[in-house]
């Protein structure tokens, strides 16, 4: 049964009306049975049947369908094949494999190596993110107007930047010759870590300091939009709740912790899933600070499926496996995101 | 006393502001910055922050294509076609699917909304995979139509959630009037939806656009080795790990393909949380 919002019967206002060129669907004169015929008698039939909505539904849905769920089902069919180049090529047929692929990667300590990779990378910079955005969202609630607006505008060019220019742009503040990362930290003081042997140095040729420039990178492209939330979280809060917990003598961490965390607690819960969610896949960023493909002990899970895919020999269906790996444990995070949307009445 | 305690604490916030906002301009007045320095103060032992001698050089070679044989027009052409093309299409399905869940209750709606949640966050590392193989069989790669179909369909689940609080939110009395003085859907979609809905395709167009201008993954899986067909991020990256890093270069064009993305967020920057974080904050 279709209903409209408001309770009519499934049809945009108007659409039954007289005057309406589409005119009423029962008439029988001969010109509209040849020719424009078809479409008024289509117009006719869908109205009758409500279906207004799904044909409205349709077009986005085969786009949807064809390109975002069809290769997910074909990635779960390739995880359990031998698809590799022969297949591709066509000088060997694709066969069922079973679990072999699966067993190959269980096996392979590259595998667990990346895995951690992801863990970890995501247990540090969902934290940081958060904590860095909340903090910004915070003060920028307590600025002045203008202030506030200068600091949320350059908080928002670094939102903007693409994440191809944003991972050039810290390669090359880290670069070993000419980068102005290295050049500081051989002038700072050496109780705070710096001294000379920082000429030169290195970010990208191992996995600690790469990940540890793509933390920087990562926490500096995503703290705008945790504090851009916050701040519009924030704003819901009456004033008043906040002065009184001051007039009581409540400290700001008192205050954060008795006030402003309780009732801001569904974004934070969104924040923190939708973190994690783009944390632990991070990739365009990952791929271009460890150097694009090749050094595989610096490979996080996205781009070491990537790498099984599309490196010579490819093996698709290797790579298929780990992307399903991938994809469902960021399904599974996803749930949670979702039901946590639903809760909150975002689908009303 | 209390006031001056009240001056010194609003000096202190503001002081902590405009820290917050030099550490994050940082990177991007590097890039600007880099942009225009001689090769001679790009690679000096000190590094300045603003260039002695500032020059065009770079922004010059990128144009003119030293660099990699194409004039930047060339992936400017490229990338501009993709992205209009598919903001285009995703918008028009976008609006579609909007009217149709802001609008009516019907079977499936419900679980079309769920969906739509849930595809936004499948890992495009993943898909790119199948995609690959089944773009090659059907002839898409190397082929910017490709790109364009995935662009349009990968953008829909955000633009489809964007829209819909649109959609909803143009009031219906204004379509039931229209409707009793005797206008036809069509006529009540062109006077009164579309009017009324422009802003919103605004914003989520140009979420649309950033999301087409920006994609990497697709674009370096799909687009192999014919270079007259990269688009702008692959270009960007291709300068770069190819023996002799010329900087330089790589800065004056990140700072040519970011500077668009900047001016288009900025212009509708209240608009983009919304959509992302899909009901969370209600303003």
């Amino acid at each position: 049964m279709v209903r409209t919002v408001s309770g009519q019967p499934g049809r945009i206002p108007g659409s039954d009306d007289p005057a309406s060129p589409a005119g009423p669907a029962g008439r029988r004169s001969p010109a509209y049975r040849s020719g424009r015929g078809a479409g008024q008698r289509a117009a006719a039939f869908i109205r009758r049947h409500h279906l207004t909505p799904y044909v409205l539904l349709l077009p986005s849905a085969i786009a949807i369908g064809l390109l975002l769920f069809w290769p997910t089902v074909q990635i779960a069919e390739f995880s359990f094949q031998n698809y590799g180049l022969p297949q591709l090529t066509g000088q060997a047929p694709t066969q069922w494999a079973g679990g072999a692929n699966f067993s190959t990667i269980l096996t392979d300590p590259e595998f667990w190596l990346s895995l951690r990779i992801s863990l970890i990378f995501a247990a540090v910079v969902v934290p940081l993110t958060l904590l860095t955005g909340t903090l910004v969202g915070l003060l920028l609630n307590r600025l002045g107007p203008k202030m506030a607006a200068f600091v949320s505008s350059t908080a928002m060019l670094a939102w903007a930047t693409p994440a191809v220019a944003a991972s050039v742009i810290f390669i090359w503040l880290s670069d070993p010759d000419g980068g102005v990362v290295d050049w500081a930290l051989s002038r700072l003081p050496s109780w705070l870590g710096g001294g000379a042997h920082w000429v030169g140095f290195s970010w990208t040729n191992a996995a600690l300091p790469a990940y540890t420039l793509l933390t920087v990178l990562v926490v500096w492209q995503g703290f705008p939009f945790v504090a851009v939330a916050v701040l519009a979280g924030l704003k819901t809060i009456p004033a008043e709740l906040h002065e009184s917990a001051r007039v009581d003598g409540g400290g700001a961490w008192r205050i954060f912790w008795r006030i402003t965390y309780p009732l801001l607690k569904p974004i934070f819960l969104v924040l923190l899933l939708l973190s994690i969610i783009w944390d632990f896949g991070v990739f365009t960023q990952a791929y271009l600070v460890t150097g694009e493909l090749g050094n595989r002990d610096e490979y996080n899970l996205g781009i070491y499926a990537y790498d099984r895919a599309f490196t010579m020999p490819p093996s698709y269906g290797v790579g298929s496996a780990l992307a399903l790996i991938l994809t469902v444990i960021l399904l599974i995070i996803t749930v949670g995101y979702v039901r946590a949307s639903v809760r909150q009445g975002a689908i009303e | 006393m209390r006031l001056r305690s009240r001056t010194l604490r609003r000096a202190g916030l503001n002081a902590l502001g405009v820290l917050v906002a030099l550490v994050t301009l940082f990177p991007i007045f590097w890039m600007v910055s880099t942009a225009f320095k001689p090769a001679t103060e790009i690679y000096s032992l000190t590094p300045h922050p603003l260039p002695a001698h500032p020059t065009l050089g770079n922004f010059r070679s990128v144009i003119d294509g030293k660099v990699i044989g194409l004039p930047y027009w060339n992936f400017l052409k490229n990338s501009l076609f993709v992205t209009l093309v598919s903001v285009a299409a995703s918008t028009l399905l976008a609006l579609l699917a909007a009217i149709a869940v802001a609008r009516f209750r019907f079977r499936f709606r419900t679980s079309y909304l769920i969906m739509l949640l849930i595809v936004q966050m499948l890992p495009q590392q993943a898909m790119v995979i199948a995609l690959f193989l089944d773009f090659r069989s059907l002839g898409l790669l190397d082929n910017l139509a490709g790109l364009i179909l995935v662009y349009t369909a990968f953008s829909l689940p955000v633009t489809i959630w964007m829209l819909r609080n649109f959609v909803a939110a143009v009031p219906r009395e204004m379509e039931e009037a229209a409707a009793i003085d005797g206008a036809g859907p069509v006529r009540i979609f062109w006077r009164i939806m579309l009017p009324l809905v422009a802003p919103g395709l605004v914003a989520t167009s140009v979420f649309a656009f950033i999301f087409a201008w920006n994609e990497f993954i697709f674009a370096l899986t799909f687009l192999g080795t014919d270079y007259a067909k990269y688009t702008l991020p692959i270009y960007v990256t291709y300068f770069y790990g190819r023996g002799t890093v010329d900087w330089g270069s790589i800065m004056a064009a990140s700072t040519l393909f970011t500077i668009p993305v900047m001016a288009f967020f900025l212009i509708v920057q209240r608009r983009m949380t919304g959509g992302l974080v899909a009901g969370a904050v209600k303003g």
